[in-house]
């Protein structure tokens, strides 16, 4: 056995500890070790990367020695490897593109406690990817949600809090189905480890035995997770969760939190399930029709939202929206287009955060539409950037949104009934995807004086803010190279879900 | 489908029942302390659905005595593993919830959660 089929385990341990360790330090040390750790898992993440390629397998590390139907198990393919190096860099340019607004906004002796909470949420997303057993997969979706709680409520406002304890219920209600999902099925098949429920549950799908609670096991764990991932209708907390959190959290929440639980269905479908037998199940089509519901709706939201902080956060339901809507295709194509669409937008997701505060940072902190006026000018990167993100959502040839809907219309082509529902959602919601962001865009490269609206002079400078401004550019790199280096990157996805299974 | 199968596995039907009672409760109630209580009947049910499915007639708890190791003396202890873990999970979210309570508690002087909301919609005009 190679050393560096150590690695993921070493990973979630390393995230794991980090945390506790950043409780007893001050928060200046707190926040060393936290980008240390993330930048010794990323590299970490890679080797593994550069391993699944080499040999082109995936491989079972077993956790203390004891084998297949006993013990607990992690599995690592490429797509695992790829999705947590992702994960990785997206968490490490969130943390650091919104260091200051926590310096600000966060109380001085609190600062080292949301270290410990991201060194948490960092090893329950990468235990989400990488283990190969069911209760196990449970456990660390609850952590994730008490960890993303904590980065809710780090900031102390009446709003922070109510946002955290609606969220907590959502994910309460998620969790508990999932639960009762998983202990249905662990009733069923008398397996908790993934590969060996897959097996039974072919039998079972074989025979046609126990066909109901089968069918009621998969309702119920979907559905839990898609609760817990904000898919419509059950998205009603997700505006003020990232409208009223500090930057890095709301970053981090919707661009990797929800990402997580996604991850998993991809998971059960593929692994614990198996995918023909989701597909006889129908349940994908409850998925395909919330799906585009969801697509339309957040972006009617977005449209009437006049705080550009929330206005991201709706557009955030649309997209979950998109991802659910590739996984109702029910192909092959459609899962590997979600798949894309969680590295879009989580990349793009992230950086409208990030220079959406670089923009309100120049207009009095206000958050409010009339007040961002300007505001391109006198914050030239992070108008820039927001620009760049905003093309990006709106599926403009170059970044990284328009491969994901090429790939969620070619896949839609390749199904029978659900090609004009899907185009017709997907040219919809471009279409009002581009009159919000549009509208924003041209809002901020309105000169104020000519609009007669009197803003905030203040302007930053790329000097005065230069770890953000590079934040930003390799944020607006990440994206374009997901853009441009499409072909590997969808290759690497298909191979890595062909050992997924 | 026939109703025997509902009464010959009555115990399951409690569980699902109980399961709905606090998954109700939890997202319905406006009161905080209810919706709390409501997820761990919930939590609950779901351990008693998984210790019944441990459970079988006649066996005893899963402990090596006077070095009997034939499975047919013992119940599955895996599910009894599970409540476990599931119970220290859900010890910890409901610290967690009851923490947020009293947060809002302080703040607000009510425990309901769409008064919360109402007084945090005036602070803002």
């Amino acid at each position: 056995m190679a050393f560096v089929q150590n690695f993921p385990f070493l990973t979630i341990i390393l995230a794991l500890f980090s945390g506790p360790l950043c409780s007893v330090l001050k928060s200046k040390a707190a926040k060393w070790v936290n980008t240390i750790v993330l930048t010794l898992i990323l590299l970490m993440s890679c080797a593994v990367l550069v391993f699944t390629l080499q040999t082109g397998e995936a491989y079972v590390y077993q956790m203390g020695h004891f084998s297949a139907p006993w013990g607990n198990e992690i599995r690592v393919g490429v797509l695992e490897a790829f999705m947590a190096v992702f994960f990785c860099i997206v968490m490490l340019l969130c943390m650091l593109g919104g260091r200051r607004e926590l310096a600000e906004e966060v109380e001085e002796t609190k600062q080292n406690l949301y270290y410990v909470m991201v060194g948490l949420l960092l090893s329950s997303l990468l235990a989400l990817i990488y283990t190969n057993d069911l209760f196990t997969a449970y456990v660390f979706v609850e952590i994730n949600t008490i960890s993303a709680c904590g980065l809710i409520m780090i900031r102390q406002s009446g709003r922070a809090i109510e946002a955290a304890t609606r969220y907590m219920i959502m994910s309460l209600l998620g969790s508990g189905l999932l639960l009762m999902g998983i202990c249905y099925l662990y009733d069923l098949t008398g397996h908790l480890l993934m590969s060996n429920i897959k097996e039974q549950v072919a039998v079972l799908a074989a025979t046609g035995e126990y066909h109901i609670p089968l069918l009621i096991s998969i309702t119920l764990m979907v559905v839990g997770l898609a609760i817990k991932s904000a898919l419509f209708p059950f998205h009603s907390w997700v505006p003020d969760a990232y409208g009223y959190s500090t930057l890095s959290s709301a970053a981090i929440l919707s661009s990797l939190v929800s990402k997580g639980y996604i991850f998993l269905v991809v998971k059960i479908f593929y692994r614990v399930i198996g995918f023909d037998v989701i597909r006889e199940s129908k349940v994908i089509n409850v998925l395909f029709v919330f799906g585009v519901l969801g697509m339309i709706f957040g972006s009617v939201n977005a449209i009437r939202e006049n705080n550009i902080r929330r206005m991201i956060a709706w557009s955030s339901v649309a997209q979950i929206g998109y991802i659910y809507m590739g996984f109702g295709l029910g192909t092959t194509a459609g899962i590997i287009a979600s798949l894309f669409h969680i590295l879009s937008h989580s990349a793009t997701k992230s950086m409208l955060f990030v220079s959406a505060s670089g923009l309100t940072d120049v207009s009095n902190h206000d958050t409010d539409f009339f007040g961002l006026t300007g505001a391109g000018y006198r914050n030239k990167i992070a108008g820039v950037a927001f620009s760049a993100g905003s093309l990006s959502m709106v599926g403009i040839p170059l970044f990284s949104g328009f491969i994901s809907k090429v790939l969620f219309a070619s896949a839609a082509y390749e199904t029978s009934g659900k090609l004009i529902p899907a185009m017709i959602a997907l040219a919809l919601s471009t279409l009002l995807n581009a009159i919000y962001f549009m509208k924003t865009v041209i809002r901020i490269y309105t000169p104020s004086h000519r609009a007669g609206i009197v803003t905030d002079t203040r302007v930053i400078t790329i000097k005065e803010q230069p770890q953000k401004a590079l934040i930003l550019v390799l944020f607006v790199a990440l994206n374009i190279g997901l853009g441009l280096g499409s072909q590997p990157i969808v290759n690497m996805l298909t191979q890595g879900l062909e050992m997924f299974g | 489908m026939n109703l025997s199968n509902l009464l010959n596995n009555y115990e399951e039907a409690v569980a699902m029942l109980l399961f709905v009672i606090g998954f109700s409760n939890l997202l319905l109630q406006p009161n905080l302390i209810k919706k709390i209580i409501g997820m761990n009947i919930m939590d609950t049910a779901v351990y008693l659905f998984l210790a019944l499915k441990g459970y079988i007639d006649g066996h005893k708890a899963p402990i090596v005595v006077d070095g009997v190791q034939s499975t047919d003396a013992y119940i599955n202890p895996i599910p009894s593993g599970l409540v476990l873990t599931g119970i220290v999970v859900s010890v910890s979210v409901s610290a967690l919830m009851l923490s947020l309570t009293i947060r809002l508690y302080r703040r607000y002087h009510t425990l309901n959660l769409d008064e919360i909301s109402t007084q945090l919609k005036k602070e803002d005009l």
